[in-house]
């Protein structure tokens, strides 16, 4: 097969994913985006630009505290479910033995892809009046009275958040880990370091990668969530995909919806350029290697 | 230092796997009431299921739009793993890129940008709206596995065929399709999986015909129906699960199959 006919075929092949993609992906939020600069008064919409959403968006209290909030939560979320992974991942790269790591991937895996609603309703039988934090500390005469605080606030939704994301930050983290040549472990030991020198100057350098590519896995998807806030956040645990959707649906205001989507986006990409220029040491020796 | 870390992946996994076990617990719990203590077994809540209005119809569309979009991202996911692993051409690692970025994006902004274009466009909501949407989203994780079926892949076979004479049709459909089988088998199941558990993009591109989540999640508002929920949930979980270990062997077997074939020497 010559160059010519290699690139042709290549193109061929992928027009077809990418056009889908850009149909149903690129051009939608290109849509979305000039909608944020349109108007709606109930049901008419008035479709010249103007800045008025994002005015909005950025200066109403409502608004700015949710977006706050949303931004909080999943910093949160993301530095809580990345350190809980960190020595799952270190314990299936390190000790499982190799024959046993695809049973382990796959354990872990699973409950990402299953129930994702109930496992979230569950959280709020778990976390509720009657639940089963409460019936157990009842039951062994820790406590009275149910506690309350436990459910319909932002620790519940960072608990089920961090619970729902698990899994999906302790692969990058896992795949990192299996990259780690084993020969430097054994040259810092035989240079006389201990397990934790070994560790801390060999291992977490070079699990870096994962770590990072873990944190923006779990930091972009987790703002945007709307069934966790919802079932078990109650009204002070409510995020900005709350509001974005009752924009879209009940308050029949799309523009306003639009823009604050969008508005999010750009926050999260902002915190996460910084973090990825703050952590540029890690990336550049990966792409040396 | 390894006990210590033994400990941790034990409650870890624990923790995991707890919400999700209490699901078959609830279901089987005869008390319309979820909490503890449990009052004893039964199977009311799942022959209640037969009885419950818009349940029935709820299941065909989800199975509807998961078998469509587990077709089309599959297929799609195909041709770009094909074309990125086998290939190359300029613009190829943008492109890709492009391709994958809905496994990353929060899902309420894939589904309010596609529910913004679907009304600007005036197309009503229906089951092939969330099919549109929801291979958007599998086509990321069908490119993850099957890229790695493609890398697998021994280019001199295709050579062989074609030298001998065969149509680059042919040569797909009875040299390069049966290398793949596995792969294909694990993305169909993986994003059959994806569509059938998916509630945010299917709860704003649904019109009038709900899927299995969105129907889920307007009864949650009932507390009579809860137990209900609990018993369809499970039901949903024993599915999902087995289409996923399913899944995990046709994928291990073809790699036994593989280090079989590529033994030193042989």
């Amino acid at each position: 097969m010559n160059m010519n006919e290699n690139t042709a075929r290549g193109l061929s092949q992928i027009s077809l994913p990418f056009l889908f993609t850009m149909l149903l992906l690129a051009a939608p939020i290109v849509l979305l985006f000039a909608m944020s600069f349109w108007t709606q008064d109930f049901l008419t919409i008035d479709h010249t630009l103007s800045l008025s959403n994002y005015k909005q968006a950025w200066s109403e209290p409502i608004y700015q505290t949710l977006m706050l909030r949303s931004l909080k939560i999943s910093m949160i979320v993301t530095a809580l479910t990345v350190c809980l992974a960190y020595p799952a991942a270190y314990y299936m790269s390190f000790v499982v033995p190799n024959h046993r790591k695809a049973l382990w991937v796959f354990l872990i895996t699973i409950p990402f892809w299953t129930s994702y609603l109930m496992r979230i309703y569950l959280w709020k039988v778990i976390l509720g009046y009657n639940g089963v934090v409460n019936g157990s500390l009842i039951d062994l005469g820790l406590i009275a009275e149910p506690l309350e605080f436990i459910l319909y606030n932002q620790l519940a939704v960072v608990v089920t958040l961090s619970h729902a994301w698990l899994p999906f930050a302790v692969l990058p983290i896992f795949v990192a880990m299996e990259k780690i040549d084993r020969s430097y472990l054994e040259a810092a030991q035989d240079l006389g370091d201990s397990a934790f020198w070994r560790f801390l100057r060999v291992t977490l350098p070079l699990s870096m990668t994962g770590v990072i590519a873990a944190t923006l896995i779990v930091f972009v998807p987790t703002i945007g969530d709307y069934v966790t806030p919802k079932l078990v956040g109650g009204p002070d645990g409510l995020m900005i995909a709350n509001m974005i959707e009752l924009q879209f649906k009940k308050a029949n205001n799309a523009p306003l919806g639009a823009a604050l989507a969008l508005s999010a986006m750009l926050l999260v990409a902002a915190v996460a350029a910084i973090f990825l220029w703050l952590n540029r040491r890690y990336l550049q020796t990966e792409t040396r290697a | 230092m390894n006990i210590a870390l033994r400990i941790y992946i034990l409650v870890f996994v624990l923790f995991l796997y707890a919400p999700t076990l209490l699901l078959p617990l609830f279901a089987f719990n005869d008390s319309s009431i979820i909490a503890f203590p449990l009052s004893g077994f039964t199977l009311e809540w799942f022959s209640a299921l037969w009885q419950e209005n818009g349940l029935q119809s709820a299941a065909v569309n989800s199975l509807i739009i998961a078998t469509a979009s587990s077709i089309l991202a599959t297929t799609l996911a195909m041709l770009a793993s094909s074309a990125s692993v086998r290939h190359d051409f300029p613009g190829k690692a943008p492109m890709m890129g492009i391709i994958m970025v809905p496994m990353f994006l929060p899902e309420i902004i894939i589904g309010v940008s596609l529910l913004t274009m679907l009304v600007l466009a005036g197309l009503p909501l229906s089951i092939y709206t969330i099919i549109l949407g929801h291979t958007l989203i599998c086509v990321p994780f069908c490119i993850a596995i099957l890229r790695s079926s493609f890398q697998h892949l021994d280019p001199s076979m295709e050579e062989a065929s074609l030298d001998l004479g065969e149509t680059r049709a042919t040569t797909f459909r009875r040299i390069t399709l049966p290398l793949i089988v596995p792969g294909v088998v694990s993305s169909l199941l993986i994003a059959f999986t994806i569509s059938l558990d998916e509630f945010v993009i299917a709860f704003f591109l649904s019109g009038t015909e709900p899927t299995l989540p969105v129907y889920i999640w307007s009864q949650l508002r009932f507390p009579k129906k809860t137990p209900i929920i609990m018993a369809l949930g499970t039901v949903l979980l024993v599915v999902s699960v087995c289409l996923l270990s399913f899944s995990e062997l046709v994928k291990r077997r073809n790699l036994r199959r593989l280090g079989l074939d590529h033994r030193p020497g042989v």
